[in-house]
C-alpha cells in the first residue's frame, strides 16, 4: 500500500535531494513543503535538517511551524538533525527546539582516537521493538554524521555506540526520529523509511 | 574514481589516463558490491582552471545508497553549494585550498565540517614530505615546498571535518599503502584520515588499517581491473578482526 502523500518539511537550508532520490527508489512520490495546510494534510511528514539546531529552529519558527509540528497526530519522522529538533532543546547554539520528547542533544564528549564529527558506518542495537524497525537486526549497519546527540532514554528504540552509547532510532507517541540518514544507508536505510511509509 | 569527460578514467602515477567505463555504470556497480562510500574526483578540472561539469552528480545522487564525495576544482562556496543539492554528501578541496587556504574555512562554515574534506596529495623526500599541486596534469603538476604534516594541521584548524592523503609515490604502482607516511600523518590527524595511492592486494588493506589506524582506505585501479572484489576483500578484512561493513 502507498502512503498518500508524504510531505518533506522544508524551511530552506536543509539539502533534501537525496532525500527525494531515496523515497523515488521506493516509488514514492514527495512533496517539499513549509505550507502548514499541506503539512498537516500529509499522511506522512518527514522533518529533514543539516546544519545547526539554532539555524534550523529560526528558520521553523519563521513559517510558524515550531507550532505546527508538535500538534501533528500523523506519523512525523525526523532525520539527523531533524530528529534532535524533537527534543527540547540543543546543546548547539543554546537552541530552544520542538519540545515533543523530553531531552537535549549535547556534543559529543572529546575524546582523542574518536573524531566528532561522527562520520561514517556504524552499528545498530536494537533496544525495544518498533514497527520502524521491522526486519532490522541488531549489528546492521547505518550512515552517520553528526557532532551532537541524545542520550538513550525512554523513546530510544534502537543506540549506537560511540565512545558513549546515544539513541540511534527513537519512537514518542507517532514521532519517530533516525539519527543516521537513511536515504544514505544502503538497505538497511530503505528498509527504515519503507517502515515508515507503512506506519498508519 | 578518477573522471574526465563523462567518464571513469585511470592512471598510473597520475599518467597516462585510459578509460574505465561510465559513471553511473560503475557506480551501480560499487554500490551493488558493498563500496562503504564512493569518491569522485575531475582529475582534468583544476589544472585547466575550470570547474567540473556536474550534469552526472544527480543521475549519481539518485543511483547511489551511500555517501559519496566530489572533487575537481572547487573554487567557491557557490560550487560547493550546487554539488551538495546535486545530492552529494561532502565535496573535497585539493588544489584552489593550496591557492587560497580561507577557501576551507568558508566552506566549513558555511556548510559544516563534515561535509568538507580536504585532499592532499603528497610525495615523500629525504627530509619529510612535501604537497604536491596540480597532479592531474603531468604539465602543471608541482612541488609547493609545503611540509604535508603542517598543511594537515593548517587544514583542520580551518576546519577539514576530513584529510584523504594521496601518496603520490605508490599511487597506481600496487606496492602496498605508505604506512610510514600515513602513520606520520595520523599523530597529527584529529578527523578522519583515508589511506589513499598504492593498493596492490587483500594484505595492503590489512596493513594500512593495523599500521597506520586509518579511518578508511581508499583504490581504483585494483578494484576497476577485478583484480580485488570489494565482498571478497572486506569478508577477509573482517576475518582479520578489522570492523567492516559487511
Amino acid at each position: 500500500m502507498k502512503p498518500r502523500q508524504v510531505v518533506i518539511v522544508t524551511s530552506g537550508g536543509a539539502n533534501i535531494a537525496s532525500l527525494q532520490f531515496a523515497l523515488q527508489r521506493l516509488e514514492v512520490a514527495s512533496t517539499v513543503s513549509a505550507d502548514a495546510e499541506q503539512i498537516r494534510a500529509a499522511s506522512h511528514v518527514i522533518l529533514p535538517g543539516v546544519g545547526a539546531a539554532a539555524d534550523a529552529m529560526a528558520r521553523l519558527r519563521h513559517s510558524r511551524l515550531d507550532v505546527l509540528i508538535p500538534t501533528l497526530r500523523q506519523p512525523v519522522l525526523g532525520i539527523c538533525l531533524g530528529m534532535q529538533l524533537l527534543y527540547e532543546a540543543s546543546q548547539e547554539g543554546d537552541a530552544r527546539c520542538l519540545g515533543i520528547i523530553p531531552g537535549s542533544a549535547k556534543r559529543f564528549p572529546p575524546a582523542c582516537a574518536r573524531p566528532v564529527p561522527h562520520m561514517g558506518w556504524n552499528t545498530l542495537h536494537i533496544r525495544r521493538p518498533s514497527e520502524l524497525l521491522m526486519g532490522l537486526a541488531d549489528g546492521d549497519y547505518a550512515y552517520f554524521v553528526h557532532s551532537y546527540a541524545l542520550q538513550p532514554s525512554d523513546a530510544t528504540i534502537a543506540s549506537t555506540d560511540y565512545g558513549t552509547p546515544f539513541s540511534a532510532c527513537v519512537q514518542w507517541r507517532n514521532f519517530y526520529g533516525a539519527q543516521f540518514h537513511p536515504e544514505r544507508s544502503a538497505a538497511v536505510g530503505a528498509r527504515l523509511l519503507k517502515n515508515f511509509l507503512a506506519i498508519n | 574514481m578518477d573522471v574526465r569527460d563523462g567518464q571513469v578514467v585511470k592512471g598510473v602515477r597520475f599518467r597516462d589516463h585510459r578509460v574505465v567505463g561510465g559513471i553511473l555504470e560503475l557506480a551501480a556497480r560499487y554500490r551493488d558490491e558493498g563500496a562503504d562510500e564512493l569518491v569522485f574526483y575531475d582529475i582534468s578540472a583544476s589544472p585547466e582552471g575550470r570547474g567540473v561539469d556536474r550534469s552526472w552528480i544527480t543521475r549519481v545522487a539518485r543511483t547511489l545508497d551511500i555517501p559519496f564525495c566530489v572533487a575537481g576544482g572547487i573554487r567557491s562556496v557557490a560550487q560547493a553549494e550546487e554539488i551538495l543539492a546535486s545530492g552529494a554528501e561532502k565535496i573535497s578541496v585539493n588544489s584552489p585550498a593550496l591557492e587560497h587556504p580561507d577557501l576551507i574555512d568558508a566552506l566549513s562554515q558555511r556548510f559544516g565540517a563534515q561535509c568538507v574534506v580536504v585532499g592532499v596529495d603528497s610525495e615523500s623526500f629525504d627530509h619529510g614530505y612535501r604537497v604536491q599541486q596540480f597532479t592531474g596534469d603531468i604539465e602543471r603538476s608541482r612541488d609547493t615546498s609545503r611540509s604535508t604534516l603542517d598543511w594537515v594541521i593548517e587544514a583542520q584548524q580551518r576546519g577539514a571535518g576530513e584529510i584523504v592523503l594521496n601518496c603520490m609515490s605508490s599511487d597506481g604502482v600496487r606496492q602496498g599503502f605508505d604506512i610510514v607516511q600515513l602513520r606520520a600523518i595520523r599523530e597529527v590527524c584529529r578527523v578522519p584520515l583515508v589511506a589513499s595511492g598504492g593498493a596492490g592486494a587483500v594484505r595492503h588493506f590489512a596493513e594500512v588499517f593495523q599500521g597506520a589506524h586509518v579511518d578508511a582506505a581508499l583504490a581504483a585501479s585494483v578494484f576497476h581491473s577485478g583484480e580485488i572484489a570489494i565482498p571478497d576483500l572486506k569478508r577477509r578484512l573482517h576475518e582479520a578482526g578489522i570492523e567492516v561493513r559487511l
